[in-house]
């Protein structure tokens, strides 16, 4: 009786140690589905049929390029690293915009650029169109006679009296 | 009647400009911009590489992890060809390109090479395999071979004379091996 119990535990333990070991060959590969390669795919444009990503392509070599995305996420890469490997592969087209280095940074610097040009052009433009207005007011007021010490206003009406009369 | 003295404008009533810098900044980026947009029209209208012009050199590190670099090819011909796995086209002139090149290897005065153009190296691998090709095939890392001869698509084909000019482009598959060595063959006899 104690020797089958002393087999049973030892069986179970056998088993149970198998069972655990098939647990651990399991992991080598991560299980994927289908949403996490499109997931990624949709970060990711055909580069033979322009702007159309690779997660909506219908060709053989988006479809090979989709397996190849599956093969990356089961072998445990992250978003990121494939998205550098396809760069490197197949060149910066593939990706949605274009990575910030070299003459990329025009991309990214001109249109601000030009924005805030525009914007200072326009004030500057608006300033000029009101300070004649503000300056013809100015003169207004001086003709107004509000600045009676004005020698150059006095002979004027000075001269136009002297013609009236 | 009495003469008036000359009237001088007041400060308000003088015409505001803009500032010198500010003109010369939006000049140059408005340049900047333009010079950018024009760039990319022109490279975009440029057709395929032109028949005379020199080749620039080509690195190509192939599937078997050998380095061949064109400019250490100098005097031979060279024949790059652009293929992929999923291009069908590529597939029916491939048996013609591995006969020219049992053809011509033994002389060591043409070297054929592959330039797998945006592909998965299993799949490239297995057509290779498929169609028995013997000559050097590597992949177009970032696609940067493909972009110096500008080519709008598979397969297409480049002969380089020995003196390094482009000599013939075929568009197109090959539809035979006595259609690449009508093209090699008056290349050899050159020298």
């Amino acid at each position: 009786m104690k020797n089958s119990i002393v087999l049973t535990a030892v069986l179970f333990s056998l088993l149970f140690s198998g069972a655990m070991g098939g647990l651990v060959f399991a992991q080598d590969t991560v299980p994927v589905t289908e949403d996490e390669v499109n997931e990624v795919a949709r970060g990711l444009y055909c580069p033979v049929c322009e702007n159309i990503p690779l997660d909506v392509c219908p060709t053989q070599a988006c479809s090979q390029w989709r397996d190849l995305i599956r093969e990356k996420l089961e072998a445990g890469w992250t978003k990121e690293q494939i998205k550098e490997y396809f760069a490197t592969q197949y060149g910066d087209r593939v990706l949605p915009e274009p990575p910030k280095r070299g003459i990329n940074w025009l991309v990214y610097i001109l249109p601000p650029a030009m924005i805030l040009g525009g914007a200072v052009l326009l004030f500057w433009i608006v300033k000029g169109i009101q300070s004649p207005k503000k300056a013809l007011g100015s003169n207004k007021a001086e003709f107004d006679g509000s600045s009676s010490g004005d020698e150059y206003l006095a002979r004027i009406e000075e001269e136009l009296k002297n013609r009236k009369g | 009647m009495t003469q008036l003295p000359p009237i001088e404008l007041k400060e308000t009533e003088k015409k505001s400009h803009l500032p010198m810098p500010v003109f010369i900044v939006a000049g140059l980026i408005l340049l900047g911009f333009l010079g950018f947009l024009f760039m990319g029209l022109e490279r975009s209208q440029q057709g395929s590489i032109k028949v005379g012009e020199e080749i620039p050199p080509i690195q190509l590190v192939t599937f078997a992890g050998e380095s061949i670099d064109t400019s250490a090819e100098k005097g031979k011909v060279i024949l790059i060809n652009f293929w992929s796995s999923w291009c069908k086209p590529c597939e029916s002139e491939a048996d013609s390109l591995q006969e020219a090149w049992e053809y011509y290897e033994p002389s060591n005065q043409v070297l054929f090479l592959g330039v797998d153009y945006v592909d998965t190296e299993p799949e490239a691998k297995a057509s290779l395999a498929k169609f028995g090709i013997s000559y050097p095939n590597g992949p177009d890392l970032g696609t940067k071979i493909s972009q110096l001869f500008r080519i709008r698509g598979v397969p297409e084909t480049f002969v380089v004379d020995r003196d390094g000019k482009l000599a013939y482009i075929k568009i197109g598959p090959f539809n035979s091996t006595a259609e690449i060595k009508a093209i090699i063959d008056p290349l050899l006899g050159q020298n």
